[in-house]
């Protein structure tokens, strides 16, 4: 019914600074499980009647946690990474944005050595609408439902799952996958989750400029999905060499262009909005 | 970050790479000593600028006397270059460097960068160098995994070296100079080290003929030394602003300007109204914690654009509510004297209360109903 996360999920929270304790807040009042705190030197203290540990393998022992919810200070962030994978921690969502480029590849080699899937980071999290709400996207524009969403931006993300929950699809389970060069799950990784998710009826996957992550979905796409992908890729107007915010969201070279990727998904079968305006509108007509 | 190619040597100098002999000029006088103080019978004059094509462009020049040096300063110093990096605009040339002219038999590239698609560094090389990397076929490049930390294993050094045609004394040279160009970008967070060309001498030493270095700037809290080899007269001006403010600002040829939260959606709302025929005047993301001084200062940015006929603020207020987006929006028109149309699409938490401020507040505001009303209100504002 959902991928990655559901009302069982339980989490620990890494790094209770403010923003963290906000977002940690909002979850618990959408209902998600938050088993845990991890914050060094203050173990055995608590935090809103939630346990709050020196280390995340502590938490886990104690608590049975299977998903960290990561707002670590950027500087430190690959380290709490790394941390909850040699804990054991299968997933892990990391909120952080900012963390360099080189901390990611070394926490990446982690997550690989022990098998953890990574969400993230400088992505919104993920939410199971109705279930679990694992980040920072705001819970109630989400509609438990049928459309698996994955996506490179936050706010953009937001957008698809107000037009599909407006046109009562809503969403098996939604993802932002972050904007970072070196980041977890891509969009393969998530796609073959959802290909084989019953609940699941079709995906809106949402690209931008920089990299080659779109077209190697195209490629998986069109040679093992059956269901439905409705398409936007952000920064077509964008001009090349120039960041635009997100750090992986720039031309360079020739490569990473909006319209290269929209063709690759095009040939694949997908459907791809010119405007982002209209995703919710061609998934319905797709599912229909 | 980017930083000029006489800093870029300065690093690969510290780091064991070998460039040429150079010296880095300010003033005519200085590039007519630096021609005595070289004694090379021919010297190369380079504009410092941060953008490539500056051969093409005339930023690169050959002197083979004392006069000529001096003649080609006279052209370069105040001069605007204008390649196909920088834009029509052009950058003003402050810096030239000049260095020893070199007997070169054979001209490659190298460069390291990160690779999404494995996830890490890989040095990428090719035998055929001075061009752009871009137009060569997959099949002529060279390219080796970085491991992080450990650099290039020297195996790798010498596959390289060899593959690009180096032989004896030669390519180990090179191979000691990929390695220590590996090192050199672990060990400054480099984004980009790229040497175009990496050349062999006709003496047989392998040297780095040109340097570019681009550094993660989520990285440069670690190097101080390396933040402070900022060139503030290469940063757009309002961009530079923008970032004080920790605003995401990219200014765009079009005239409408755009206020909206959130990388994606920014690119997406500069996509719609292109969409609808109009021309967005930037990219500007206030971050999803937009408050009323980052809103205020956003805006002032946006209306500084002389170009700017309409503008079009899209919000999707998830964790912030709109209300006080609202609240922050009015505060900056009314700051800001706003002499422009402004188109406001507000939605998420507390719309009603936000729009309702919008509405009720005597402002020439617009209000939209969603993304394709807004770019479309904002497109024809803007005639």
């Amino acid at each position: 019914m959902s991928i990655l996360v559901g009302a069982e999920t339980r989490v620990v929270v890494q790094g209770l600074g403010s923003a963290g304790q906000f977002h940690a807040r909002q979850c618990r009042e959408y209902g998600t499980k938050i088993v845990a705190g991890v914050k060094p030197g203050a173990g055995g203290t608590s935090w809103e009647g939630v346990p709050v540990f020196d280390t995340v393998r502590d938490a886990r022992a104690a608590t049975g946690a299977d998903c960290a919810l990561i707002f670590v200070p950027a500087p430190f962030a690959a380290d709490a990474i790394g941390e909850s994978a040699f804990a054991g921690i299968p997933l892990v969502v990391t909120i952080t944005e900012g963390i360099p480029t080189l901390d990611m590849v070394r926490a990446k080699s982690i997550l690989k050595e022990t098998g953890t899937r990574m969400i993230g980071p400088n992505c919104p999290g993920i939410i199971t609408p109705g279930a679990a709400k694992i980040g920072i996207m705001p819970g109630y524009i989400h509609k438990p439902g049928k459309i698996g969403v994955i996506s490179r931006s936050g706010t953009l993300t937001y957008e698809a799952v107000w037009q599909l929950s407006a046109r009562g699809l809503g969403q098996s389970t939604c993802i932002g996958i972050g904007g970072d060069p070196v980041q977890g799950m891509n969009f393969v990784a998530c796609l073959e989750l959802f290909a084989k998710d019953d609940a699941t009826v079709g995906v809106v996957m949402i690209g931008e400029i920089g990299g080659s992550a779109e077209e190697e979905a195209a490629a998986w796409i069109r040679a093992h999905l059956k269901k439905p992908v409705v398409s936007f890729i952000a920064g077509a107007t964008a001009p090349a060499g120039k960041r635009m915010g997100h750090a992986g969201a720039i031309i360079a070279g020739g490569s990473g262009k909006a319209e290269d990727k929209k063709r690759a998904l095009r040939d694949a079968g997908v459907r791809v909005v010119d405007s982002p305006a209209d995703l919710g509108s061609a998934m319905a007509e797709m599912v229909r | 970050m980017n930083i000029h190619e006489y800093q870029a040597k300065g690093l690969f100098r510290e780091a064991g790479i070998p460039v040429p002999r150079g010296i880095v000029c300010r003033s005519v006088d200085d590039v007519g000593r630096a021609y005595h103080e070289l004694g090379s019978a021919v010297a190369v004059v380079k504009a410092q600028i941060h953008a490539g094509g500056r051969g093409k462009a005339g930023g690169v020049r050959l002197a083979k006397s004392r006069d000529e040096a001096v003649a080609h300063a006279k052209a370069l110093l105040g001069s605007t270059l204008v390649t196909h990096q920088t834009g029509p605009e052009g950058r003003r040339v402050g810096l030239l460097l000049v260095e020893e002219g070199l007997k070169i038999a054979k001209e490659c590239y190298a460069a390291i960068a990160i690779d999404r698609r494995r996830g890490g560094p890989t040095l990428i090389a090719a035998s055929e160098g001075g061009v752009e990397i871009e137009s060569l076929p997959q099949e002529k490049l060279l390219k080796e995994p970085i491991a992080v930390p450990d650099g290039l294993f020297p195996f790798q050094a010498r596959a390289v070296a060899y593959g690009l045609g180096l032989k004896g004394d030669s390519a180990r040279a090179g191979a000691d100079l990929l390695t220590a160009l590996a090192r050199l970008f672990l060990a400054k967070d480099c984004s980009i080290a790229e040497i175009n060309p990496l050349v062999l001498l006709e003496d047989g030493r392998v040297l780095a003929l040109d340097a570019k270095i681009n550094f993660d700037e989520n990285a440069l809290f670690r190097h101080p030394r390396i933040d402070q080899l900022r060139d503030p007269a290469e940063e757009d001006p309002a961009e530079a602003r923008a970032a004080k403010f920790n605003l995401s600002y990219v200014s765009l040829d079009g005239n409408i300007g755009c206020m909206v939260n959130g990388a994606g959606l920014a690119m997406g709302t500069m996509d719609i109204i292109q969409h609808h025929g109009g021309a967005p005047a930037n990219f500007l993301d206030v971050g999803g914690g937009a408050s009323v001084e980052r809103v205020t200062e956003a805006f002032q940015i946006i209306c500084d654009d002389e170009n700017v006929r309409a503008i079009l603020v899209n919000i999707f207020g998830g964790i912030v509510k709109c209300d006080l987006i609202a609240e922050g929006i009015l505060g900056a028109v009314k700051a800001t004297k706003l002499k422009v149309p402004l188109v406001v699409r507000l939605e998420g938490t507390n719309v009603e209360r936000g729009r309702a401020l919008l509405r009720d507040s005597g402002l020439p505001i617009q209000t939209a109903a969603d993304m394709t009303d807004a770019a479309k209100k904002a497109v024809e504002a803007a005639r």
